[in-house]
């Protein structure tokens, strides 16, 4: 039942891609209106009917999606918002009730995932559903911007929004190659084996540097939990909830403390015109470090 | 060593700022290669594992309803709510914002933003704050000010989000780990979130408190010379 629900739902989420193809197609003012709408057509296709065809061929389309990211034919395009004086009018006749369908997704998702024996994603559905249709009663805005303003913003996240599930399948051919092995083989001279807080220590620094130099803790994920997770950390009989979601966010002490994470210090010095264009990042420097020693503290403790 | 290669590529790709996906493609396919696998091995892995984590980019089923909200003033609101935040210190002011910004994102509320939050609204209540509790807030002062303001944004964002169940940090997990063969389920994630997320506040409350009285020593040193250069 929760499987059949939840490929309902990825047939759901692959409609929204399907109309955000159709609106770039119709989009005449749209920038790279072919590239787009191929692009999201792809990707509806390896939603929609992605566990009927072969591997291969989803391995095809990604590369031909990735050719068309790298050639930059991936954009938005002309679609717009409200007018501002028509949002701020709105938004003082509703008041907080715009928050009720916003909110619903999770408290539904959640509720769903810890009261019945559906999981959390089948919950995140039955939340979107519900939230929309609040939203609609409420609004009574026409249907039809169900499909803009969802291929709207699905075109402002751009093609980033394929970049988590990318990288987990990095992470799969990383393992099919045996990179976890040779990472883990280089520390294991410096870690102890069988030293539970070096081998935590490892992990969160690791993943902290990592994040670091490439500016994308997601990135850094998929790697230092291959190489150094596994073999000093989950291997040791960590609880891997606790130890996992603990090491992605002491890649995000990382971003806190790197240039290379232009959106979340550079651009932001830039906008508040600050002198040194390094502001924001010294700013976040001395708890960057102090959170990253209590991941260490919290995942020794919580995770065994 | 030579199977590192793909590691190597994703750095040298993010450092330049090379398209992400296509990176991340490269780095797959010759890894892949040098790892002994063939071709074809390599695109079936790929795609093998892009469909089984699908459920990754699930929030598409969300978007709708939040553009919708969007066309009917919910940044306009959120923004409303933080203009009525009553604080009497910059600290304070940030430390608040921090609260609300990571309550958000745990309700994945996508409401934040230097450019949406802090650049119109945090920043000027926080410089506000300073400029009635002394006399004279120089550029410094201002310049630390915007430093921390802006931190505030990210401490929230990042410490909250994994806290609601379909976040993307949450699924990143669960797959990668599923890939390597230890399976986990999103609840068990987003709430094993919640005591790095409970953490970060209360350092962020006593880092917030330390900018207090950083702030109020240096201008009240400040006073104390513009004082004697008066007599």
């Amino acid at each position: 039942m929760g499987a059949i629900l939840l490929e309902g739902l990825y047939v759901m989420a692959g409609l929204v891609s399907l109309v955000t193809a159709f609106m770039a197609f119709k989009d005449s003012k749209h920038p790279t209106r072919i590239g787009t709408t191929i692009f999201w057509s792809l990707l509806a296709l390896v939603f929609i009917v992605g566990k009927y065809v072969p591997a291969q061929l989803i391995g095809v389309i990604l590369l031909v999606m990735g050719v068309l990211t790298a050639t930059k034919q991936v954009n938005f395009g002309s679609q717009t918002n409200a007018e501002e004086s028509v949002r701020e009018e709105r938004s003082k006749q509703f008041g907080n009730k715009l928050f009720v369908p916003a909110m619903s997704i999770a408290v539904i998702a959640f509720a769903v995932a810890q009261f019945t024996p559906l999981s959390g994603l089948v919950g995140l559905g039955f939340g979107a559903i519900t939230a929309t249709v609040i939203a609609l009663m409420m609004t009574k805005v026409e249907v039809g911007y169900i499909a803009y303003d969802g291929s709207r913003l699905l075109q402002q996240v751009g093609s980033a929004s394929i970049l988590p599930q990318l990288l987990a399948a990095l992470g799969s051919l990383f393992a099919a190659a045996g990179v976890g092995e040779v990472i883990a083989a280089g520390i294991s001279g410096v870690i102890p084996q069988g030293n539970i807080l070096a081998g935590v220590a490892a992990y969160c620094i690791g993943m902290a540097v990592f994040t670091m130099i490439m500016g994308n803790a997601f990135a850094a994920f998929a790697v230092i939990t291959a190489g150094i997770g596994m073999p000093f950390v989950y291997s040791q009989g960590a609880d891997p909830a606790a130890a996992g979601a603990l090491a992605l966010t002491a890649g995000y002490c990382g971003t806190l403390m790197t240039p290379m994470a232009a959106n979340f210090n550079i651009v932001p010095a830039a906008i508040l015109e600050t002198k040194n264009k390094n502001r924001v990042i010294i700013s976040q420097v001395p708890f960057g470090i102090v959170l990253l020693a209590a991941h260490i503290v919290l995942m020794y403790v919580i995770a065994f | 060593m030579i199977k590192l290669i793909g590691v190597v590529i994703i750095l040298i790709g993010f450092i330049f700022k090379l398209d992400t996906i296509a990176v991340v493609l490269a780095a797959g396919i010759v890894t892949g290669l040098v790892g002994g696998l063939s071709f074809n091995e390599i695109l079936s892995t790929l795609g093998e594992a892009f469909i089984a984590n699908r459920y990754m980019s699930l929030f598409l089923v969300t978007l709708p309803v939040i553009g919708i909200l969007e066309r009917y003033g919910l940044r306009e609101r959120a923004a409303e709510l933080i203009k009525s935040i009553k604080a009497v210190t910059t600290g304070k002011v940030l430390t608040t914002y921090m609260l609300v910004r990571e309550l958000a994102a745990a309700f994945s509320l996508r409401l934040g933003g230097h450019v949406q939050f802090i650049r119109p609204l945090v920043y000027p209540m926080a410089e506000g704050a300073a400029e009635i509790n002394f006399e004279e807030v120089g550029e410094e002062e201002l310049e630390i000010i915007k430093g921390y303001s802006a931190s505030a944004e990210n401490f929230g964002n990042f410490f909250g989000q994994n806290v609601f169940i379909a976040a993307g940090g949450v699924l990143l997990i669960v797959g990668t780990l599923s890939e390597l063969g230890v399976e986990v389920t999103p609840l068990a994630v987003s709430k094993s979130s919640i005591p790095i997320a409970v953490t970060a506040f209360i350092f962020a409350l006593i880092y917030y408190r330390m900018l207090d009285s950083r702030l109020s020593k240096r201008l009240a040193e400040k006073e104390n010379k513009t004082g004697r250069g008066d007599q």
